[in-house]
């Protein structure tokens, strides 16, 4: 802050015997330049103060407390003096807070049961998703088609182009690297498998999850949660709605749908990638390149791949919808949950694809 | 604050001239005029929508009229240097409709936001003034070291008016300071205003529906009402005024039992 632009008050501070005579301005500009508050002093003279607000009356009050006596003060500043010692603040004890090693110890503790609280939370929104899905199959005139057309759009169309780019720069990445390592062996040729089963099986699906998990976790629990600060979920409770069917089952329901088909998109984007790479690095015509795809890729890989998408989706769309459920009547709560969101869905993505692949690797597909 | 300020001209410290706002195509103000007078508590009553919080976030600067001028203190506001209108807004405090408290804060370092300005100043020193402003808005201690989220609508609006008294401004805007609150929460609102305000000498603009809070601390009312203040003076005043809008405001079933609880406070 320019020193130009505070207000130019001037103190004098001068001490007698056991008296304290202060005279100018007695206000919150000053007030640092006054004594500490003692009972050493027995009197405070007041008559040269010209100008005094709440905070010079605050330090006044305390000195009257202590015991010193205030004098010549005019009767208006004697009356505000009056009303800041009838509000002075009376402390409360404060509740106990555990430190150091305890301190610790509550920490971790505490962590450990949110994470468990959190994984039971999740496992009763996947439930409640079930059980939205029974439901609607059972009253099919409670399931809004325009909601989930529209959250197809949203979560689908609308990533289409920053997934489809992705995939195909990736397949170009990998037929690059790949073909700078065969070619040494004289292995060019290995480069279409190299491409085709790590795309098919891993990397399609997989970043296509984590593209949609940042854009859509975060999108989810930033609508959910600006719906819970307006009350707007309560009102719907009133009115006989289900927020679970209003909300979450069109949104997860619309992931569950659209993710496999972004995943298929990507895979074909990624194998284009590659293929262009292939031809202009390493000479290997599209035709040759799809014989050998044909030839030596099995159909399994893609089958892999695309079988966890549908996985992905549900975890994805559970993880947005429940942060958004969470969000609390403040900004900052639905900024917080918004990124933890999107933190947690692509976690739990990446563990589930390690699950996957020990599982495939097991079944010996 | 008390002891001698340098005065506008006359005694007013507001002065707003042949104000015009607009939004788009909607006039909301056409030569609009105003005057408070230092240490009044005056109230800004109108129809929704006649702009009574636009008049006041034109004041304090927060919108820049299409026309006019708005003098604060004598200085027009909106040709200001930066000190000079950081001085000015030093002089005034505001408090928004919800408290508009920040968040991310306790209701104490709300109230402490203003009061670090001011040079060497001491971190306890702060405190103890922050909570003393938290105390005498009438608040609890407890309250201190709560979030903004964790109060209700009426002890928000007690520590955004703390927050707005915190550097001892001599003038407080307060928006609709009891909408929201029950009867018994809105009067005591209504006696705290009277209360700071014989106390710190503040001059007082307040925007308000409740004719209550006219009844119990306004000293004059100005209406708003055809784009312009139809008409300003104390109560006894606007009972005279035979415009159809005033007329039907100030003798409805409303105002009549406003008025008798008001005489009986007497």
């Amino acid at each position: 802050m320019p020193a130009t632009s505070t207000p130019s008050h001037s103190l004098t501070v001068a001490t007698e015997a056991e008296a304290l005579v202060l005279a100018g301005a007695l206000t919150v500009w000053t007030i640092d330049k006054l004594p500490a508050v003692s009972d050493r002093q027995t009197r405070v003279e007041l008559s040269g103060v010209d100008l005094l607000d709440t905070a010079g009356a605050w330090y006044l009050a305390c000195q009257r407390q202590a015991g010193a006596e205030l004098q010549g003060l005019a009767e208006a500043q004697a009356r505000l003096v009056d009303v800041v010692a009838a509000a002075l603040p009376v402390p409360e004890p404060a509740p106990l807070v555990a430190a150091g090693l305890r301190a610790f110890l509550d920490r971790t503790g505490r962590n450990v049961v949110d994470i468990f609280r959190n994984l039971a939370e999740l496992a009763e929104y996947v439930g409640r998703f079930i059980a939205s899905i029974v439901r609607a199959l059972r009253h099919p005139s409670e399931f809004s088609l325009t909601s989930l057309v529209h959250h197809c759009e949203e979560t689908g169309i609308k990533a289409l182009p920053v997934v489809t780019l992705m995939a195909f720069l990736i397949g170009i990445v990998l037929a690059f690297q790949g073909a700078a390592q065969l070619r040494s062996f004289g292995a060019e040729i290995f480069v279409v498998d190299l491409i085709s089963i790590s795309i098919l099986r891993e990397l399609g699906i997989l970043l296509t999850a984590i593209v949609v998990a940042g854009r859509t976790a975060s999108a989810l629990t930033a609508s959910i949660g600006a719906m819970k600060m307006q009350e707007e979920i309560d009102a719907m409770r009133t009115l006989g709605l289900d927020p679970d069917m209003v909300l979450i089952l069109p949104r997860v329901l619309a992931l569950v749908l659209m993710l496999p088909v972004l995943g298929l998109i990507a895979d074909v984007a990624g194998l284009v990638g590659g293929a262009l790479m292939s031809w202009v690095e390493l000479g290997i015509s599209p035709a040759m390149f799809t014989t050998r795809l044909v030839a030596e890729t099995s159909v399994d890989n893609v089958i892999v791949g695309l079988s966890k998408a549908p996985v992905f989706a549900v975890v994805i769309g559970i993880i947005g919808c429940r942060a958004g459920m969470q969000v609390q009547n403040d900004a900052e709560s639905l900024g917080t949950m918004t990124s933890s969101s999107v933190v947690q869905a692509i976690f739990a993505v990446i563990v589930i694809d390690a699950l996957f692949s020990i599982f495939f690797a097991e079944v010996g597909l | 604050m008390t002891g001698g300020t340098a005065s506008g001209p006359a005694d007013n410290v507001i002065e707003v001239r042949g104000l015009i706002t607009r939004f788009g195509t909607h006039t909301v103000h056409d030569g609009l005029d105003l005057d408070v007078r230092r240490g009044e508590i005056l109230g800004i009553v109108g129809g929704s929508g006649t702009g009574k919080s636009v008049l006041l976030r034109a004041i304090v600067g927060l919108l820049q009229p299409q026309g006019g001028t708005i003098r604060v203190f004598g200085k027009t506001v909106g040709d200001l240097s930066v000190d000079d209108r950081q001085m000015l807004e030093r002089r005034w405090g505001v408090m928004f409709q919800d408290g508009a408290l920040f968040s991310a804060l306790t209701v104490c370092e709300n109230v402490e936001v203003p009061l670090r300005v001011v040079p060497d100043l001491g971190d306890a020193l702060r405190v103890a003034l922050a909570r003393l402003k938290i105390s005498m808005a009438g608040l609890p201690w407890t309250a201190n070291d709560k979030y903004p989220s964790d109060l209700s609508g009426g002890m928000r609006k007690r520590a955004g008016l703390a927050r707005a008294l915190a550097l001892d401004p001599e003038i407080v805007f307060l928006d609709e300071p009891t909408a929201g609150l029950d009867p018994i929460g809105a009067d005591a609102f209504d006696r705290l205003i009277v209360e700071l305000r014989d106390s710190l000498e503040l001059t007082v603009v307040l925007v308000t529906h409740d004719l209550d809070t006219l009844h119990a601390c306004c000293d004059r009312i100005a209406v708003l009402a055809e784009k312009k203040v139809l008409t300003t003076g104390t109560m006894a005043d606007m009972m005279q005024v035979d415009h159809p809008w005033v007329h039907e405001y100030f003798h409805g079933p409303r105002a009549h039992a406003a008025m008798q609880s008001g005489r009986r406070k007497e």
